[in-house]
């Protein structure tokens, strides 16, 4: 997990197709760039970038469905709850679903767990869009294959 | 018995468009803060109703769980980009409510 790149998600153990729903996880890192400011001398993950974690790992799921054909872009976040503080060092699992799937759009539903307790959850809207790029394409491809590699 | 059910007919035709329409002015009032009693069956939801395109997703995903079907947005937008069709043809209300029903005909 490098969280001033966005990279949130480190592995991708589960992709249930006919469930319709990933499991992933991620490490939060001993140190970044974003604790220097949030918070200095007390480094919390932000809260965004939680939802941003279950956002990828929509985005991933989606994609997956869509034979990684077009990308979602993060459109909504709706009933998103940020339940507990998490730190450097703290490990996430990672849940997503999706509860539609529409003509150019999908909703899920995600929530990140932490030592079984949940910190977070929302339901998500993405619009799926082709790929600006087939660079994009391609490079999003092969980090996802890394994340199931690692997981 | 077969003049009894012709003379029905309209009225049953009506009454599911009408059910159609509240159901879907509901949504769009629920979810885009429009007053309800603004919404008509002549209403432009993009022209008149000023429903932007963040909204629409809501309100289709609201009317494809409400009607259980999954209304082809992406085809109508590259219809109307394309200049096959008209935004009129899918985005006024009546006959927005008239391709739910048929898509809910076709589902059954």
């Amino acid at each position: 997990m490098q969280l001033e790149l966005f990279k949130m998600i480190d592995r991708i153990s589960a992709v249930d197709l006919d469930a319709r729903k990933l499991n992933a996880s991620s490490t939060v890192p001993d140190e970044s760039k974003v604790f220097e400011g949030h918070f200095p001398g007390h480094p919390l993950v932000p809260g965004v970038l939680m939802i941003e974690t279950m956002a990828q790992a929509s985005g991933i799921l989606i994609m997956h469905t869509i034979d990684f054909e077009k990308i979602p872009f993060l459109a909504g976040v709706k009933e998103g709850k940020l339940r507990d503080f998490l730190g450097p060092r703290a490990e996430m699992d990672i849940t997503a679903e999706i509860e539609h799937e529409g003509s150019g759009f999908a909703v899920t539903r995600a929530e990140i767990r932490s030592e079984g307790k949940r910190v977070a959850n929302a339901q998500l809207t993405f619009t799926i869009r082709p790929f600006p790029t087939a660079e994009l394409q391609k490079t999003i491809i092969r980090e996802v294959a890394e994340m199931k590699k690692s997981g | 018995m077969r003049a009894n059910s012709r003379r029905q007919l309209p009225e049953i035709e009506e009454a599911k468009n009408v059910s159609t329409f509240d159901k879907v002015a509901d949504i769009i009032s629920e979810t885009s803060e429009i007053p309800r009693d603004e919404i008509t069956m002549e209403s432009h939801t993009i022209d008149d109703l000023g429903i932007d395109s963040l909204d629409f997703l809501d309100i289709v995903f609201a009317v494809d769980k409400e009607f259980g079907i999954k209304i082809p947005l992406e085809t109508w937008t590259q219809e109307v980009n394309d200049g096959k069709a008209s935004t009129e043809e899918y985005f006024v209300m009546k006959n927005l409510c008239g391709k739910i029903d048929e898509l809910v005909s076709a589902k059954a």
